[in-house]
Formats: structure tokens, C-alpha cells, sequence
């Protein structure tokens, strides 16, 4: 029953949110934060008193488990389930709601409880996509994310270049994640047939449908199905088009949970359905997976270092740290898919950091565009050295976490794709590159104008320590946080050794 | 006890660090200079503590299992032996006298806090750097220092070329860790370990002497060392990081950064033992750094790009001395380096700040009369650094690795090294002369401002004078119990005749200096000045045209690259759809033109067509 309330408590927030306008203006804005604060808090206690240490898949694979029938007709269940790794990603959902809750205090003026209320909807479909099993409630909370999105980028976005609209990019982003929505919902639809076919049973049940028996001509079609579907949100090159658009347009709200909540739900996505439904199908296809993130790694990174709008050049360099997740979960490498994880944690608070400081920017200076910045790190106390410890973050500077995370997916993939390994490096250098060349463009150089800016205040200064702590934290002591998720990761990896021996990866 | 020592000489700067790091601007530049010098100040303290009570044995320390995931198992664990004290000896305590110089050079700036904090993170790291048990540790620290030379180098952070400096050296060097990460993956895939100790224990048991995956490993790790300690290829970054604060200079970029890659290989003689070819490869590039920095040091106008080739020279040295397997000889000199080049950039940091920040050799001149302190520190380091014999440190740590060079019978090393004797006596000796001696060139240069404080200005340079005479030589305890053996174990022949070249090499090479620079200056000046002497004067200067090769075939082309790609091709493709459908739209609504004869016509049409094919298909079923 907590697990459903952790979905409902962020719409009933929502809906408190819109009618609290009228009580002040002030007044969703702390409704909002309260709200993500308890979600926050009850995956902590969740995660103090949990006992993660079980080997998954055996008696107790879940941590907490709900079902009831919701259209038994269909076999369609409200089934959540809780393991570690949807208890990180919730924590994780929590923390940077509260964030983006708190990074809007200022920067939202106009109609803040419906802002409020499409946020906390978008955090809510967020939850219900972790504790969901039952394939169509997945797929409704998949889609439930999208709408709400879609108003935050369309409504309280902000406008670049004639033709860069933030409809334009609100439309752009809702064509891409429907159109893979679709292809997600066929791909369901032809699993629960199939395994119409064979069992006569009608399911949307993950268990049931985990065994379900597939003829390989079909298989591989249904596995691609989940596969763009997933890859279009994390978002895989080719598919990435909306992200840069979203992000650049939306508000910085819209920002950090696009890139700190609802990229990972793709990988997570990966983990939890694609691969333990088709495991022979996402071995044959690890190496084109790989390949596809190697192309993501470099690709983001040069087309970063290209960039003049500063939220640009953070959404292609997400683009490149993505590559690192989807080489990892079709690694079949235990330590790969843990620093994946790892990585996901930790490009969430860095990339989130960073789309907070160009919004705490972007109130000073009024521009998000690198050529009319320089030479702030004298006319603005304190954000430049932040923005510097962030970005070294990005670039994969030790003790922070997401140097554990490529890391780790580096260890962990050499062993079975070396070749991969060694081109995903030259991302080390790329992304030094581009986190570089912003620092040199925004910070360095000589100042444009003269006068010194407001330092940060009390709110941005803590959500600041707040991420640099975590940050650190997770950088130099991953283990809490591993042995939370090794009972779920060890059955993943597991599915990829149990199968026919890969030679090399792509070599 | 040791440990608790240990302990703190690294938590120390650490917490200075901190400290500085988050005090916000709310720290005057006294309290800011007083945390920045004392927290290493007590870290020397604490070295030294520690050297007291070493026992001879490594002893480790594990604080955390930073990460536990199968057989990957990196700790936060420190391992102290004789060459990790040594390393740390060097890093306080040429670091302190470093950090108490700064209090007078960095007098007046304004981002004093700053520059501190920077520096004790820098000391911290290159500790950790040098304690780490374990390779991804060490990985730490070395990605760390890289981070500290950045924020250092660019540190007056308003002048653009600065900040592209800063830039340069973060990639150039962070190119060179990418191999070292890869060869961390070679290595724990193959030895299943990260442990320094375990990786030397395991590697003769896994690889087979001169194996492909040994050579390959070794040769990663290299190209790790290389970027950091500006060896060629990837040298380029240590002359523009000048840039950056002469104490900077002095400590990163001279004493203990760009010495990182030599002690990397050190720590890892057994792995690089396995690996012949490439142990000789790490000696051909350290003849081949030493000789052509050498000759570029002798065409620089820059006082601090001099010193900047020399050290990428001398770490030269370094490097052959580790290609022979004279690893003690490398450390050895690494730790007189030090001396010497930091007492040389700390008395290059005397010039520039009393001649108003002028570093320029053709308006400095006739200055030993007005600032003698400064004269003396460079008569002391520069005679260090060409080896004068017997009474300098750097003689007898020089003279070992050319011994160690000709004893394991590398003729070619070792007559790279002769040579490069002479020519540091030839550079050395225009160094001097062009700052001290002749007519004073400008006005700053006739009006300098001498450093007057005891204690931040001359006693740091006293210590390190003395510390560059056979004084500092006395200091090195020796490090034979560490290493592998050395290659003149075997054999003491030719010693006496060894010393007879080396000597005549330093000595010839102060003779020419000498004689070129004072008898035949006039001469020398017109042939540098056209033709053959004016193109060599260039090759030199440019040092060898490193740069615009870089320039023309990576930098260029990746900025074309970026141009190239920057509206996205891959996503317009991912528009065809949404074009396809507007060209489809286009079309339709041409059809809806709201004419009736249009409609009436197209009905018609239609309606043949439909007739026509309805007959032609009755026809084909008759």
C-alpha cells in the first residue's frame, strides 16, 4: 500500500498545488516542496530499514510488492513492486524534485500552481514508472510523464532564435516520446499476444510474460521495439533530436528533471524490461547497442564543444555520458551496470547542478549565449568556483561520482569489448574539452561588463552544498549505494553470462 | 605512529583546502597566506615525523574499501616505504619553503585566497598521488594535480591567452591519462587487481618476459607519464603553462607534478621490467626530450621558458635514467632537481616581481649588484643544473645516471646525455649573463625593487641554496632496497674514464659558454641574425615546431570538425519524416482550391480513370 501512496501522494500534491493558488502565492511552492520532501523521506526510511542483501530473482525478489486486479478481463494488474534499484531512482526522483521546486522559487511568477501541479505530475508518472510491473500501467505512467512535460517546455519555457520556439520544442519533444510510446505500446501488445498464442492466457503480467515463449523471428522484433522505445528517451544518437531543444527551451525546472529524473528512466527501462524479457535477443544485439553508444559518447562531445547556448552544450554533453549507460547495460558486466548506475546517480546531480547554475546565470546576466558571457569569475561570487567543481565533475574528475561511474563501466566492459572501451576513452578527452571551453567562455577571460553580480543566496547556496555533497559522497564511498542495487543488477548481468558465449564484443 | 604521521601531512593541506575553499572571500590575505603556508608548513612537520619514526619497512594503511563489486576492489589505503618518503620529504618540504616564498611574491593580489587554496588541494593530491596502495588511487591524485596546475595556470584568469594555456595543458595532459586509464584496464583485466603491491607481485607470473600484453601495458602506463611529465610527444604544454604564478611554476611545473610520470614508472619497475622494448623506448624519448628542449631552452627570450625546457630537459634525464633501469639514479636526480629548479624559479620569481613583473631577457641585464639575493640563489641553482663538479647536488646525481647509462652499455644514452651536458652549460650560462650581467635593457630592469623580507623572501632561497650544493646530495638515503638492481652491479670498468668525460663535458660546455657569450658575443649576435643561424634561432624557439604540427593536424581539423557538425546532420535526418509529410501537405492542398470547375474536372478525371481501369481489368478477365 506505500508504494501506491508514493504515486499518489505526488498527484494529490499536484492538485493541492493548483486550487492553494488562490490561498497565496507562495503557498504551492511550499505544498510542492513538502510534497517531493515526503517522497524523498519515505524512500530514505525505506532504504534505512530495507534488508537489500537477498540474491535476486529466489523467494523475495521485491523489497515491497502491491497488487490488485484493475481489468481482469485483460490480466491487467496494478502490480508495483519495489527492489533497490527503483528505491535509488525514487530517492533520486524525490531529491531533485525538491530541487527543481526549489530552483523555481524565483524564476516562476506566472500561474505558479499550475506549474506546480504539472511538475509534481511529471515526478508522479516518474514514481509510478519504477514501481510499476504490470507491462500497461508501465506503459501508462510512461506516458503519463509526457503530457505534463510537454506544458512545462510549452508554458513556462523560454524562447530562443526565431524558429526556436519553446512550442516548437515542446511539439518536437512530444512527437518523439509519443511516436516511441507507440512502438513501445505495439511491442507489448505483439508480447501479450504471443504469449496469448502459446499459453491461453491473457497478461500484462511481468512474471508471467518473463517466461514467455517467443519464436525467434518475432522475438527480435518485439526486443527493438522496447529497444527505440527506451533509446529515444535516454536518448541514443540517432534519436536524440528533442533532447537539445527540450532542454535549451524549457524552464530550468523542466531542465533538471529532464536530464536528472527522466533520461534514467530509459536505462532503467533496459534493465528492468528489455533485457530480462529478451536476454538471447539483447545479447545478439549488445554489440550494435554498444556501437550506437560509442557513436552517442563521441557525437554528444563533439557536437557540445560546437554549442554557444550553455543548456545546449549541457544537453549534448548529456548525450555523451548516456552513451557510457547504454554500453554498460548491454555489457552483460556486473561492475559495468553497477558504475551505470553509479553514473546515472551522478550525472543527475552534476548535470542538474549545472542546469541550475545557468539558470541562477541566466537571472544575472538575462542570456544563456557563451559569446556574451566572460570573465564572470570576478564579478560573481561563488558560483564560478561551483560551476568549476561541476563541470569537473562532468569531465570525470576523480572523487566525484561520476568519475566512479565511466569508471566503472570502462573496468567493466574491457574485459568483454575491449575495442569498445578504447574509443569510449577518447571521451575523456572530448568531455574535458567541452567542460573546459565552458569554463573558458563563461568564467575566463575578459570581463564584458563591468560591476559585480549578486552572490548566492541562502536557497541557492544550500541546493548548491547540497549537490556538491552527494556529489563527493557518492564519489568516495559508492558502497550504500552498490549494495543496495547488487541484488538487482547480479540477475541482469547473469542473463548475459547464462547465455551463448559473445566473442568480443565488436571486434 | 608513523601512519597517524602520514595521516596528517596529507589531511592537513587537505583541510587547508577546505578551508580556503569555502570561506566564501570572507578570509583577509593575511589569514588566507597564514592557513595556506601553516597547513603545509605542518605537513613538512608531520613528514618529518613521520621519516623519524620509519622503520625501514613499507608499512600500509587502509581507510575505506572505496569500491567492492566482485573482484574489483579498489581501497583508500596509503602505503609507505622509503620511496613514497622521499616523495613526500620533497613535496612538503620544497613545497613549504614554496608556499612561504609566495606569501612575498603573491603580496597585493587579490585572489590570494585563492591561489592557496589551489595550492594546499595541489599538495594534498600529489600526496595522495605518491601514497596511494592502489592504482585507481593513485589515479586520484593524478588526475588531481592536472586539476590544480589548471585553476594554477590559469589563475590570473582575465587574460585570455591564460586561460587557453590552462586549457592546453589540461588536455595535452589529460590525453596521456587516457592511456594510463586504459592500461589501468589492461592490467586489472589481466592481473585481476589494482593493488600496487599485488601488480608487481602478480605480473612475472601472468606475462612472460617481452609478452605482447606486458610490452602493451607498460607501454599505456607510459603514455600516461609522458603527458604529465612533458616528455615528447606530449610536451607542448609545459612552456605556455608559464602562464601561471612563478611559485607555480616552481613547484608543479618544476619540483613535483611533472616529476609524477617519473615516479609512476619507478612504482612500477617490475611491470616495465617485463616490458624491454619499452623500457628502451622510455630511454630513446628521454634523450630525445632532454636534447631537443635542451636545444630549445637555448633560443627562448622568456626567463621562465628557459627554466621550463630546462626542466622538460632534465626530466630527460630522468627518463633515461629509468630506460637504462637505473631507477635510483632517476629518483635521485629527481629529488636534486627539485632543489636546484625550484631555487631557480623561485629566484627567477625575485627578478620578475622587483623588475615589475618584466621577464623578458633582451630588457633585463646588469642586475647582480642590485639584487644579489636573487644572484645568488641563480649562481647557486644554474650551478647545480649544469653539474658543476663536486660541489653541486646535481653533479652527483647526474653523474650517476650517465654512469648508470654507460655501465648498462647504452652508448647512445649516454652520449645524448654528454651532449646535453654541454648544452645546459651553454643555456644555463646565457641565463645568467642575460639577467644579471651587461647593460640593464629597460627601465625596470635599471629601477628594480629588491625583496627585502628575511624570512619570506631569503630564507626560503637560502634553504633551497644550500640544498642545491653537495649538501642536498648528502640527503638522499638511497633507494637500492626499493628497486630491482642497478645495471653497474656487475661491472665497475671504465669509471675513471667516465668521470674524465663527464667532467670534460660540463666543463667544456661552460668553456664555450663562456667563450661565446663574453669573447665572441658580437659574433654570435650577427650570426643569429640572418641566414643559417636566423632559421636555427627559429627552429629552436619554436622548439622544434611541435606546436604548429599540432596545430595543423589535430587541433584544426577537430575545430573543422566541430564547425562541420555543429547543426546536428544526424537529427535533419531524423526530420525526413516531418518533411515528407509537408511536401505532402503541400500537395493535397493545392487540391483544395475551392473552384468548382477544379473539383468538376478532377471528378471527371476520376471517373475515367476509374471506368478506363474498370474496363481494362474486365477486358484482362475475358
Amino acid at each position: 500500500m506505500i508504494l501506491f501512496w508514493l504515486i499518489l501522494i505526488p498527484f494529490l500534491g499536484g492538485m493541492l498545488c493548483w486550487h492553494s493558488e488562490r490561498w497565496g502565492e507562495q503557498a504551492p511552492r511550499w505544498i510542492a516542496l513538502a510534497t517531493m520532501l515526503f517522497v524523498l523521506a519515505v524512500s530514505v526510511v525505506l532504504w534505512a530499514g530495507g534488508d537489500f542483501s537477498a540474491y535476486g530473482t529466489g523467494e523475495r525478489p521485491w523489497l515491497l510488492e502491491w497488487r490488485v486486479p484493475w481489468i481482469p478481463r485483460f490480466g491487467i494488474e496494478i502490480h508495483l513492486a519495489l527492489d533497490g534499484l527503483s528505491l535509488i531512482l525514487i530517492a533520486l526522483t524525490g531529491f531533485l524534485g525538491a530541487l527543481a521546486v526549489l530552483c523555481s522559487w524565483k524564476e516562476i511568477v506566472e500561474r505558479v500552481g499550475f506549474f506546480h501541479l504539472n511538475l509534481l505530475f511529471v515526478l508522479g508518472g516518474v514514481v509510478g514508472v519504477f514501481l510499476a510491473l504490470d507491462l500497461l500501467l508501465f506503459f501508462l505512467f510512461w506516458e503519463v510523464m509526457l503530457v505534463p512535460m510537454y506544458f512545462l517546455i510549452a508554458l513556462w519555457g523560454h524562447s530562443g532564435s526565431p524558429g526556436q520556439t519553446r512550442i516548437r520544442a515542446a511539439t518536437r519533444f512530444f512527437i518523439y516520446t509519443q511516436a516511441s510510446g507507440l512502438l513501445m505500446l505495439v511491442a507489448i501488445l505483439a508480447l501479450v499476444f504471443v504469449h496469448y498464442t502459446s499459453s491461453g492466457e491473457i497478461t500484462f503480467s511481468y512474471d508471467a510474460l518473463l517466461n514467455a515463449d517467443v519464436p525467434d523471428n518475432l522475438s527480435f522484433w518485439i526486443m527493438l521495439g522496447f529497444f527505440i522505445a527506451f533509446a529515444v528517451k535516454l536518448p541514443v544518437v540517432p534519436f536524440h533530436g528533442w533532447l537539445p531543444d527540450a532542454h535549451a527551451q524549457a524552464p530550468t525546472a523542466g531542465s533538471v528533471d529532464l536530464a536528472g529524473i527522466l533520461l534514467k528512466t530509459a536505462a532503467y527501462g533496459m534493465l528492468r524490461f528489455a533485457i530480462p524479457l529478451f536476454p538471447e535477443q539483447s545479447q545478439a544485439f549488445a554489440p550494435v547497442a554498444m556501437a550506437l553508444g560509442v557513436v552517442g559518447i563521441i557525437y554528444g562531445a563533439v557536437l557540445a564543444c560546437g554549442q554557444q547556448d550553455i543548456k545546449r552544450l549541457i544537453a549534448y554533453a548529456s548525450i555523451s555520458h548516456m552513451g557510457f549507460v547504454l554500453i554498460a547495460v548491454y555489457s552483460g558486466s556486473e561492475l559495468a551496470i553497477q558504475g551505470a548506475i553509479v553514473l546515472m546517480v551522478a550525472h543527475a546531480f552534476s548535470s542538474a547542478a549545472l542546469f541550475i547554475l545557468s539558470g541562477q546565470l541566466f537571472e544575472r546576466i538575462h542570456t544563456r549565449d557563451m559569446r556574451r558571457m566572460g570573465g564572470l569569475w570576478g564579478r560573481i561570487p561563488v558560483l564560478p568556483g561551483v560551476t568549476l567543481f561541476f563541470l569537473a565533475a562532468s569531465l570525470g574528475m576523480p572523487a566525484t561520482a561520476n568519475f566512479l561511474g565511466e569508471f566503472m563501466v570502462l573496468f567493466g566492459t574491457f574485459r568483454s569489448a575491449p575495442v569498445v572501451v578504447v574509443i569510449a576513452s577518447a571521451g575523456l578527452v572530448l568531455g574535458a574539452i567541452y567542460s573546459l571551453l565552458m569554463m573558458q567562455r563563461v568564467h575566463f577571460g575578459r570581463e564584458q561588463q563591468p560591476g559585480l553580480l549578486a552572490g548566492p543566496d541562502v536557497r541557492e547556496y544550500g541546493m548548491m552544498l547540497a549537490l556538491i555533497g552527494l556529489t563527493l559522497a557518492v564519489g568516495l564511498n559508492p558502497q550504500p549505494l552498490l549494495d543496495t542495487t547488487a541484488s538487482m543488477v547480479r540477475p541482469v548481468a547473469d542473463l548475459f553470462m547464462a547465455g551463448p558465449v559473445r566473442a568480443g564484443g565488436m571486434n | 605512529m608513523m601512519m597517524a604521521a602520514t595521516l596528517l601531512s596529507f589531511l592537513l593541506p587537505l583541510a587547508g583546502a577546505i578551508v580556503l575553499g569555502f570561506s566564501g572571500g570572507r578570509l583577509g590575505p593575511r589569514a588566507s597566506a597564514a592557513i595556506g603556508v601553516g597547513s603545509v608548513g605542518l605537513a613538512a612537520l608531520a613528514t618529518a615525523w613521520a621519516l623519524l619514526t620509519f622503520s625501514g619497512d613499507s608499512q600500509g594503511f587502509t581507510l575505506w574499501t572505496w569500491v567492492s563489486v566482485g573482484e574489483f576492489q579498489p581501497t583508500m589505503g596509503v602505503v609507505v616505504d622509503r620511496l613514497s618518503l622521499v616523495m613526500m620529504s620533497i613535496i612538503t618540504g620544497v613545497g613549504f619553503l614554496i608556499h612561504l616564498f609566495a606569501v612575498w611574491y603573491m603580496v597585493g593580489d587579490a585572489g590570494i585566497t585563492r591561489f592557496y587554496a589551489w595550492m594546499n588541494l595541489f599538495v594534498f593530491s600529489m600526496l595522495v598521488l605518491v601514497l596511494a596502495d592502489n592504482l585507481l588511487l593513485l589515479f586520484l591524485g593524478w588526475e588531481g594535480v592536472g586539476l590544480c596546475s589548471y585553476g594554477l595556470i590559469g589563475y590570473y584568469y582575465q587574460n585570455e591567452a591564460n586561460g587557453r594555456a590552462a586549457f592546453k595543458a589540461f588536455i595535452v595532459t589529460r590525453t596521456g591519462d587516457v592511456f594510463l586509464a586504459l592500461g589501468l584496464f589492461l592490467i586489472f583485466v589481466e592481473l585481476g587487481t589494482l593493488d600496487i603491491g599485488l601488480v608487481l607481485e602478480q605480473a612475472p607470473r601472468v606475462w612472460a618476459e617481452g609478452s605482447v600484453t606486458a610490452n602493451l601495458a607498460a607501454l599505456l602506463v607510459l603514455g600516461g607519464a609522458l603527458g604529465k611529465s612533458a616528455q615528447v610527444p606530449l610536451h607542448t604544454w609545459l612552456p605556455d603553462a608559464m602562464a601561471g604564478p612563478t611559485p607555480v611554476s616552481a613547484l608543479i611545473h618544476a619540483a613535483t607534478m611533472v616529476t609524477a610520470g617519473v615516479y609512476l614508472i619507478a612504482r612500477l619497475n617490475g611491470l616495465f621490467l617485463l616490458a624491454p622494448d619499452v623500457m628502451w623506448l622510455v630511454g630513446i624519448i628521454g634523450a630525445l626530450s632532454l636534447l631537443l628542449a635542451a636545444f630549445a631552452a637555448l633560443a627562448q627570450t622568456d626567463i621562465k621558458r628557459v627554466l621550463a625546457y630546462s626542466t622538460m630537459s632534465q626530466i630527460g634525464y630522468m627518463f633515461l635514467a629509468l630506460g637504462v633501469g637505473a631507477f635510483d639514479a632517476a629518483i635521485f636526480h629527481l629529488m636534486t632537481h627539485a632543489f636546484f629548479k625550484a631555487l631557480l624559479f623561485l629566484s627567477a620569481g625575485a627578478v620578475i616581481i622587483s623588475c615589475h613583473h618584466e621577464q623578458d631577457l633582451s630588457r633585463l641585464g646588469g642586475l647582480w649588484r642590485k639584487l644579489p639575493v636573487a644572484y645568488a640563489g641563480f649562481l647557486a641553482g644554474g650551478a647545480s643544473l649544469v653539474a658543476l663538479p663536486l660541489v653541486t647536488a646535481g653533479f652527483f646525481s647526474k653523474d650517476e645516471i650517465l654512469w648508470q647509462a654507460m655501465a648498462s652499455g647504452h652508448y647512445g644514452l649516454f652520449a645524448a646525455g654528454l651532449t646535453g651536458a654541454v648544452l645546459t652549460g651553454l643555456y644555463t650560462v646565457r641565463l645568467i649573463l642575460g639577467i644579471f650581467h651587461g647593460q640593464p635593457r629597460s627601465d625596470h630592469a635599471r629601477h628594480p625593487r629588491p625583496g627585502t623580507s628575511p624570512l619570506r623572501h631569503h630564507l626560503p632561497l637560502a634553504i633551497l641554496a644550500v640544498l642545491s650544493t653537495f649538501v642536498g646530495a648528502w640527503l638522499y638515503p638511497g633507494l637500492e632496497v626499493v628497486f630491482p638492481p642497478r645495471p653497474d652491479d656487475a661491472t665497475n670498468a671504465g669509471h675513471t674514464l667516465f668521470q674524465f668525460l663527464a667532467t670534460g663535458a660540463v666543463l667544456a660546455g661552460l668553456a664555450l659558454a663562456g667563450w661565446l657569450f663574453l669573447a665572441r658575443r658580437r659574433w654570435l649576435d650577427a650570426k643569429v641574425g640572418r641566414g643559417l643561424g636566423a632559421r636555427l634561432w627559429i627552429l629552436f624557439n619554436r622548439a622544434w615546431g611541435f606546436d604548429a604540427l599540432f596545430d595543423r593536424t589535430l587541433v584544426r581539423p577537430w575545430q573543422t570538425l566541430v564547425r562541420v557538425l555543429r547543426f546536428d546532420f544526424i537529427n535533419l535526418g531524423m526530420n525526413l519524416p516531418a518533411v515528407i509529410a509537408r511536401l505532402c501537405n503541400a500537395g493535397l492542398v493545392r487540391s483544395q482550391d475551392g473552384q468548382l470547375r477544379t473539383y468538376a474536372k478532377v471528378m471527371v478525371f476520376g471517373a475515367t480513370v476509374i471506368l478506363v481501369g474498370l474496363v481494362m481489368t474486365q477486358g484482362g478477365g475475358a
